[in-house]
């Protein structure tokens, strides 16, 4: 069942599906992978499935694109709880604050 | 790739929301040769970086009346385009913290109703009743739009384009504009990292860049683009579909409709560039912000964060339209945060003007850059 081929666990993302949104947008990254199917968007950030969409990508479209090297993991490295950070920081109070005012957007 | 153009009847810089709306609203009319070229990939800047909301409760007219316009098309769009894009009418709940603000909310609804969106006011109680998980400790009431919602930025992006491009118009990515060419009081073209291009007509829709895009055709635009923090947990069984607001408490979250809550706010003191990198500041006061409006979440993992510039002009509107002494040079930008919730609008309005020079919209002429010599209109004051 090659469609049921799980590439990215964290979002669920099969090879079938990130094969459709190569051929129907023409994708050449892993960014744009990223962007249309959510493949490396869940917990690991693409540490397993990254290698496995460049892999997909050049057996499409015969190359790779130089650009993908940039193909960035977001912070935090590792997930962390919202009341960790919460706790460690100062009372919202304070926090709100200092955003008042300063807004320019 | 097909071989690069050398001519174009119109260019548009920016492969985003605003330029593939565009372009596939132009693909719809009798104009052929439409070339998109992005510095990037599609939806690579802003609004790929978005937190995906859609509202009309603005605190000017010409926002309302531009939103309320582009919610009746979103309805439209995923039939017209033949894609999914997670459109979703969860409401946008925006909460009010003392009597002061909820009597300027007062007067916005007001306005706001007068061009037939369905606002109502809540109470504490009853905002408790759309969000209950939520901590009413300091909110006042609240306005409350139902029409209001959210969709998923990549895919609508995307979808745009791909139409766009079904009907014949070509993209070229990763090329970047060097220079609008112009000579004799209008375009000429633009020089690109892939070559030139002769075209009569250009648009401006390149977003954090639209300032720098118009200065290489001896334009002095009033943008500045800022950068925005953003960031997604994991996913958790979902448990509201609204977009959550404080202008006071400056934030905005909505939880996504795979679980993820998104959100964002305004950064004290950011200065004005283009540098779209991530701060532990920004992580650490979300996380007290989030930990305070829905105590629930303090368990919930932050996954990821990143940033993306707002584009803003001196009113926090959009400007749209041709400027006086340059033919053929067309602005789509100065969006200020809400071009994705504006663009399916705007591209009408602007695919309109571009190909019949006596179109008049009442919108689109306020909306233009001589708005800011005439005397500036009112400044939307409901921006995070």
């Amino acid at each position: 069942m090659k469609d049921m081929k799980i590439i990215c666990r964290c979002q669920d993302v099969t090879e079938q599906e990130i094969v459709d949104a190569i051929r129907k947008y023409n994708l050449t990254s892993v960014d744009e992978v990223k962007r249309l199917t959510r493949a490396g968007m869940g917990h690991c950030q693409g540490k397993t499935c990254r290698k496995l969409v460049e892999q997909i990508l050049f057996r499409e479209n015969g190359f790779l694109s130089d650009e993908d090297t940039w193909s960035i993991s977001r912070p935090p490295v590792k997930s962390i709880p919202v009341k960790f950070l919460a706790e460690s920081e100062e009372p919202f109070d304070a926090v709100v604050a200092r955003g008042r005012g300063g807004q320019h957007g | 790739m097909a071989d690069f153009p050398k001519t174009a009847d119109c260019v548009i810089i920016g492969g985003g929301i605003i330029g593939a709306s565009i372009a596939y609203e132009l693909s719809k009319k009798n104009i052929k040769n439409i070339v998109v070229v992005e510095k990037n990939t599609v939806g690579s800047g802003s609004t790929g970086r978005c937190g995906g909301g859609i509202r009309a409760q603005w605190s000017t007219p010409e926002n309302v009346k531009l939103a309320m316009a582009s919610v009746k098309r979103f309805r439209e769009l995923e039939e017209e385009l033949a894609s999914v894009t997670e459109y979703e009418e969860g409401g946008y709940l925006i909460l009010a913290h003392s009597d002061t603000e909820m009597n300027q909310f007062r007067e916005n609804v007001l306005m706001q109703k007068k061009h037939g969106l369905e606002v109502e006011i809540l109470t504490a109680e009853e905002t408790k009743k759309i969000v209950p998980l939520i901590n009413t400790e300091k909110i006042t009431g609240a306005t409350w739009c139902s029409t209001d919602g959210s969709i998923n930025p990549f895919l609508i992006n995307f979808a745009y384009m791909k139409n766009a491009m079904d009907k014949g118009v070509s993209l070229f990515t990763r090329t970047e504009v060097l220079s609008i060419k112009t000579g004799d009081s209008k375009i000429t073209g633009v020089s690109t990292t892939r070559g030139e291009i002769s075209s009569p007509v250009v648009v401006n829709a390149a977003g954090g860049y639209a300032g720098f895009v118009g200065s290489t055709a001896g334009l002095n635009l009033p943008l500045t683009p800022h950068r925005h923090e953003i960031l997604a947990t994991e996913q958790v069984n979902r448990f509201f579909r609204n977009m959550i607001m404080s202008f006071e408490y400056n934030i905005y979250f909505r939880q996504v409709k795979d679980g993820g809550i998104v959100g964002g706010q305004t950064n004290p003191g950011e200065k004005p560039g283009t540098e779209v990198n991530s701060g532990i500041a920004f992580l650490k006061e979300m996380s007290v912000k989030l930990n305070h409006f829905i105590p629930a979440l303090g368990n919930v993992k932050i996954l990821r964060q990143w940033a993306g510039l707002y584009c803003m002009s001196p009113d926090a509107q959009p400007i749209l339209g041709e400027i006086s002494g340059l033919a053929g040079y067309f602005h789509a930008c100065g969006f200020s945060g809400h071009g994705l919730m504006l663009a399916p609008r705007v591209s009408v309005l602007m695919a309109n003007t571009i190909t019949d020079p006596s179109f008049s919209d009442p919108d689109l002429e306020r909306l233009g850059i001589d708005r800011f010599e005439k005397g500036i209109v009112a400044h939307e004051k409901s921006v995070v």
